[in-house]
């Protein structure tokens, strides 16, 4: 336990030495204060719209960026150190590989949680302060929502960029892959989801079902569902209703998300010669 | 005295690779020994397989008492020292960060890691983080890494690429240092000058297999290879400059007032006498083989790296 706590600890020292940490907060804090700001652009208008709006423009970038930023904070977390060499010597130490990839899993996973409440939070921050006629208690718990199922979702992706990191021997061969996963979740998936709901005329009651196969729309039905005024921007989720898409079932499906590539990365890297 | 290390029959395959070929090899404590090879002569494997990264494909591989790729390895662990090759540090952290990471997780005393930054020269540096450090700073501070905890056993790939000249010689010192407290060390280097009064032992290897190993007394005798002995002296007459009666002794004049003698071990004597003999020498010489010459006499015997379709299995 000790020897995960260190790892974390290191790794998290890491992620604020490179300025990920800043990063990460300063890119997601900009471009949620600019959708914020610029929310009524589509219909001519300038300035704060409604807080549905906003808390639905903002889902919508998390499930751009936090996968993306997740891939790419710990793609290299295990092909990186070798290639450096640090493993071969970390796994000379008296540690299992089990403690040293959960206590990555643990760095960057915190980092990644101190960068998204830090960016999500400045952006709740300057709109409970800039726009009128919030409602504080509403603006909390969607922002709440929002942080907390973002760092949910970008903890799945540290498990899937884990699970390429153990799979492959070069860091290059690792990026790409990392793209291809992103790819394949946040753009592929959608467009796939959104022919097929064309082409079945009758009888689609399994389709909603197929969109928990994705993390992603996990993320976005769990924020729309926070949500009532957001019902009618919602577009292809708009399939999804019923009892089985709350955030109680949906949570809880996202944490599996996390679970299975990270035993899957852990098997791998157990098996794995040095 | 029980053998730290214990190697009986070892092989290693790759796929259709022979990394190592029925190795027997065995280390007592204390002792220092050198593994001399090209790339690829099995030198990574063996420590790979002491430290228990690999498991052999046949064969029996007991270190410090227990096989090191199985439930001993978890105490075996912190009794041992390893600095790999070209191994490079978390570039972001300082030196003093990067050895305290390594001391929590070997759960050494901490209070070490300062004394160690000073004993391998790093004691102004510590505050720097590793990417300012230089190649030989660097190799420094995995050195300390390795001595963390005081280990029984020090296993050190290529440990003196990178230093220069002083700094080799230090580090040399400290592997000294450690035999007399008992500590047994394994080094792999191409620096072969440089590594000559250090060690006790040296293992010769080539394509995975044993070619000598011994003390230098013992390889020397191995490979009875000439000693070289050099005489100067005005050049007034020619007679110990040619003419000896042994035909296995090879003259050479080198300038106007030098010879280069080459010698069987067994006409040292003959010879010599008859220098000290004759009036003209000055000064005479001895310089028997060194490890440079007795890892070229011995590698020069190897087969070519073997490839996969090669069948000369044993």
């Amino acid at each position: 336990m000790t020897a995960i706590l260190t790892i974390a600890g290191k790794e998290f020292r890491d992620g604020l030495r490179n300025r990920w940490v800043l990063a990460i907060a300063l890119v997601l804090a900009l471009l949620a204060v600019g959708i914020a700001w610029f929310g009524a652009a589509a219909s001519g208008g300038l300035g704060f719209t409604s807080l549905a709006t906003t808390l639905v423009s903002l889902a919508t970038l998390a499930v751009f960026l936090i996968p993306l930023i997740a891939l790419l904070l710990a793609y290299d977390a295990v092909v990186g150190e070798q290639e450096a060499g640090t493993l071969l010597l970390l796994l000379t130490y008296p540690i299992s590989r089990t403690s040293l990839l959960l206590g990555k899993f643990l760095g960057h996973g915190l980092i990644l949680g101190a960068a998204t409440t830090l960016g999500f939070g400045i952006a709740g921050a300057v709109i409970a302060v800039g726009a009128e006629g919030v409602v504080l208690a509403e603006l909390g718990a969607g922002m709440g929502l929002l942080i907390a199922s973002s760092v949910l979702l970008g903890w799945v992706f540290i498990a899937f960029a884990y699970l390429i990191s153990v799979c492959v021997a070069e860091k290059a061969r690792a990026a790409g892959l990392a793209l291809v996963v992103w790819f394949l979740f946040v753009l592929v998936f959608d467009l796939g989801l959104l022919a097929l709901l064309v082409s079945v005329e009758r009888g689609g009651d399994w389709l909603p079902w197929l969109l928990l196969l994705n993390p992603t729309e996990c993320f976005r039905l769990i924020n729309l569902a926070g949500v009532e005024a957001a019902r009618s921007y919602i577009g292809l989720t708009a399939i999804a209703e019923g009892g089985a898409f709350r955030p109680a079932v949906l949570v809880p499906i996202l944490m599996a998300w996390i679970l299975v590539p990270l035993g899957l990365a852990l098997l791998r890297f157990r098996h794995r010669s040095a | 005295m029980t053998a730290v290390i214990d190697f009986q029959g070892v092989t290693k395959r790759h796929g259709d690779l022979v990394r190592l070929d029925a190795l027997d090899l065995s280390v007592k404590e204390g002792e220092v020994l050198a593994l001399l090879g090209h790339n690829g002569a099995g030198k990574t494997t063996i420590m790979h397989l002491i430290l228990g990264l690999l498991s052999p494909s046949a064969g029996r591989v007991s270190v410090l008492g227990g096989a090191p790729d199985g439930p001993h390895a978890e105490t075996l662990r912190r009794r041992l020292g390893y600095l790999p090759e070209n191994v490079s540090f978390y570039e972001q952290l300082s030196g003093r960060e990067v050895l305290d990471y390594f001391a929590r997780l070997k759960r050494v005393d901490r209070r070490q890691v300062e004394a160690l930054l000073e004993r391998v020269g790093l004691g102004p540096a510590a505050g720097r983080r590793v990417k300012t450090y230089s190649k030989g700073m660097r190799q420094r501070l995995g050195l300390a890494q390795a001595l963390l905890g005081e280990p029984r056993l020090l296993l050190l790939d290529e440990p003196t690429t990178g230093l220069d000249p002083a700094a080799t010689r230090d580090f040399y010192d400290t592997v000294r240092e450690l035999r007399e407290r008992g500590c047994t060390v394994l080094l792999s280097s191409h620096m072969l000058p440089g590594v000559e009064p250090y060690i006790d032992r040296a293992l010769i290897l080539g394509a995975g297999r044993r070619l000598a190993l011994g003390d230098m007394e013992a390889l020397r005798r191995q490979a009875s290879l000439p000693m070289t002995i050099r005489a100067w002296g005005p050049m007034r007459d020619d007679d110990w400059r040619q003419g000896w009666e042994d035909p296995r002794i090879e003259a050479r004049p080198v300038n106007g007032h030098e010879v280069t003698l080459s010698v069987p071990a067994d006409a040292k004597l003959a010879v010599l006498r008859r220098l000290t003999a004759l009036p003209g020498v000055k000064d005479i010489e001895l310089l028997p083989p060194t490890l440079e010459h007795l890892y070229t006499h011995f590698s020069a015997a190897t087969p070519a790296p073997r490839g996969p379709a090669s069948g000369d299995a044993r």
